[in-house]
């Protein structure tokens, strides 16, 4: 168990290197700061002062290696723009992004599982074809799409709602609820498939043989066979909690971790966006350890593979 | 009523069709209290799916019509609880596959508690007393110690020995085992035979055994019914069958079994496969296969008969009683050429 964790963490921590190196690399061939910064009718010597002040005259290899030192020690840099911690930049940006995500994820929860457990259950039947056509519709719209069509509806032709900003929790619900609708549909497909997959089981055949009551064969021995296909989707959605608002903070004008990125991506505002990367591949990181530790608590067929 | 009462079950022109497709053609069977009858036919000739509908398991998509008695009681055409009461403590029911018969994610201990307390009432120390009882009975060694452990962690056999430690759980009156010892070593499926005889012998429960292996059948069981395509096409003690198989099927599965007694001879098989359910033959179902077919067969279906004798016999022209096999091995290989 113990080697197990150890193989997961190591695992975990080359992920994280990987994204880290990469985004590194990539914003520095992407654009240069100093340009976006200084905008472009500026003397040379500014810009080369400018480069001097932030390092980035070095070569990039130098760069690099002081960039991973910092890293190690807690420093994950200095926002160009607001001459400020990129780390307390992002952490003070954190609360409003999960005030959308957690709830979201709620939503998907709540009626994303039931939906598809009670499609699989009804198979062929009308809800189960509705069902289907919702989750569709759910994951195949856009949220950029979504979220407009929410908008015109709920705050310009109802007026009920309001369109962006974060002044109130009303603010907070057309966001949240566009946020939410292609999780549920996602999670209503595969819960449905999953239990249905398990329905056509021997055991289920064996539980109902056994004189079981319908609702205790699925809810005690149909469930608990499902949950791991399941679980994996949802730790995905975990690991997106923070970076999952991107798009809807930006039509929602919500001041979260997602509007930080595309601003400091556009300003070239370096540390910002590492900071911000480092974190997102930290949680879809984490994540998916705390998955793969559940399927082994989950299903006790893989818990003995993964000790031997 | 009277016949009602001498059996514990009887199935009336039990016929299942699944997306429109028939498969079973009307069956008709009792069960006495106590017997033991064998179900014989090769895959798919509905063995299975006799008693998958009797006890309502059948996915929904299967339409399932005909009457299913339980000490007269009609369960078909019931709600879901009518046979929710009867499955476990009536009849219950044990199956080919062992190993993917038991949930994987949950303890055995707890599959076959969860048995006692629905069928007996039991909770606690108690259920847990009883469910070791039974576990000793079936042949698991130190029960005790794997009474937390998952079904991944035992071999097939064990695996059906729990199976059949479920089943005993509610004290059925009947007991069916579909293939039992199918996918298991052949040294396991002894032991399991064993085990069901004796438990049979013990408990005085009625078993059905549904297999495609005679010799298993006639350890097992005093009355045998052979089914072909749906049907059953013959139907008698043991004793009969085995001294004198009627139905060319019948006598054909006999003749493609090794005997390990007397002189070395060539197996003989039934030429043909299994027909298509969706495209049955014209008259009898086994005709095209059949080696004694002659005009009539093409285009009557004979009707399951009962003679003097008790047996059950569908078939137009029937090997003679004590017919020389030479005649029939001749005329089989002139078919396979």
């Amino acid at each position: 168990m113990i080697r197990f964790i150890a193989v997961r963490l190591l695992r975990a921590m080359i992920t994280i290197f990987a994204v880290v190196t990469f985004a590194f690399v990539v914003l520095r061939m992407s654009g240069d700061p100093a340009q976006v910064m200084l905008g472009p009718d500026v003397p040379q010597e500014a810009v080369d002062a400018f480069r001097r002040s932030w390092g980035l005259d070095q070569p990039l290899w130098i760069q690099y290696v002081a960039y991973i030192k910092s890293i190690f020690t807690g420093d994950f840099g200095v926002s160009m723009r607001d001459k400020a911690s990129a780390l307390d930049l992002v952490l003070q940006r954190l609360p409003a992004t999960l005030q959308l995500t957690l709830p979201a994820l709620l939503l998907k929860l709540v009626f994303g599982i039931p939906a598809g457990v009670y499609a699989a259950l009804h198979r062929q039947s009308f809800a189960d074809r509705g069902v289907i056509l919702l989750a569709v519709l759910g994951f195949t719209i856009p949220s950029f799409v979504m979220g407009l069509l929410l908008v015109l509806i709920f705050a310009v032709i109802l007026g009920v709602l309001p369109s962006g900003g974060q002044d109130t929790w009303m603010h907070g619900i057309l966001p949240t609820v566009t946020m939410s609708i292609g999780g549920i549909g996602i999670l209503a497909r595969f819960s449905r498939s999953a239990m249905i997959e398990v329905m056509g089981q021997p055991y289920i055949r064996t539980a109902s043989a056994k004189g079981l009551k319908w609702g205790d064969v699925v809810w005690n021995h149909a469930l608990p066979n499902a949950a791991v296909p399941i679980v994996t989707i949802v730790g995905f959605m975990v690991g997106s909690l923070i970076a999952g608002a991107v798009v809807v903070e930006s039509i929602f004008s919500w001041p979260g971790i997602g509007r930080l990125l595309i601003v400091s991506v556009s300003n070239r505002d370096l540390a910002v966006v590492q900071c911000i990367l480092l974190i997102i591949a930290a949680a879809m990181v984490v994540s998916n350890l705390v998955v793969d530790l559940l399927y082994g608590w989950l299903d006790p067929r893989l818990r003995s593979n993964a000790a031997h | 009523m009277d016949r009602a009462s001498s059996n514990l079950v009887e199935l009336r022109d039990l016929k299942v069709a699944f997306d429109g497709v028939q498969v079973l053609h009307g069956i008709d069977l009792n069960v006495g209290r106590g017997e033991a009858v064998g179900l014989v036919g090769e895959s798919g000739c509905g063995k299975s799916v006799t008693w998958l509908a009797a006890l309502g398991l059948l996915p929904g998509k299967a339409s399932v019509s005909g009457s299913v008695q339980l000490d007269g009681q009609e369960l078909a055409g019931g709600p879901r609880e009518a046979f929710e009461r009867v499955r476990g403590g009536r009849i219950a029911m044990i199956f080919q596959d062992p190993s993917s018969s038991l949930n994987p994610v949950l303890r055995i201990g707890r599959q076959i508690v969860e048995a006692l307390s629905l069928h007996r009432g039991l909770r606690g120390d108690a259920a847990k007393r009883e469910a070791l009882r039974l576990l000793d009975m079936v042949g698991i060694p130190d029960a005790r110690r794997r009474f937390d452990l998952y079904p991944h962690e035992f071999s097939g056999g064990q695996c059906q020995r729990l199976m059949i430690a479920m089943a005993l759980a509610g004290e059925p009156d009947l007991l069916i085992a579909d293939e039992p010892t199918t996918a298991l070593d052949a040294t396991i499926q002894a032991q399991i035979l064993d085990l069901l005889i004796q438990l049979r012998a013990e408990t005085g429960m009625a078993t059905v055994f549904i297999s495609h292996d005679l010799g298993a059948v006639s350890q097992v069981c005093e009355r045998v019914c052979v089914m072909y395509a749906g049907r059953i096409v013959e139907q008698g003690s043991v004793a009969q069958l085995f001294s004198e198989p009627r139905h060319p099927y019948t006598r054909g599965l006999f003749d493609a079994i090794p005997r390990i007694d007397g002189p070395r001879q060539r197996l003989i098989p039934i030429p043909g496969t299994v027909p298509n359910p969706k495209h049955l033959p014209e008259g009898c179902s086994f005709q095209p296969r059949c080696f004694r077919a002659v005009e009539a067969c093409r285009s009557e279906r004979p009707s399951l008969e009962t003679s003097a004798d008790g047996r059950q016999l569908a078939c137009f022209r029937p090997v003679p009683a004590n017919g020389p096999v030479e005649t029939r091995t001749r005329m089989t290989e002139d078919m396979l050429q």
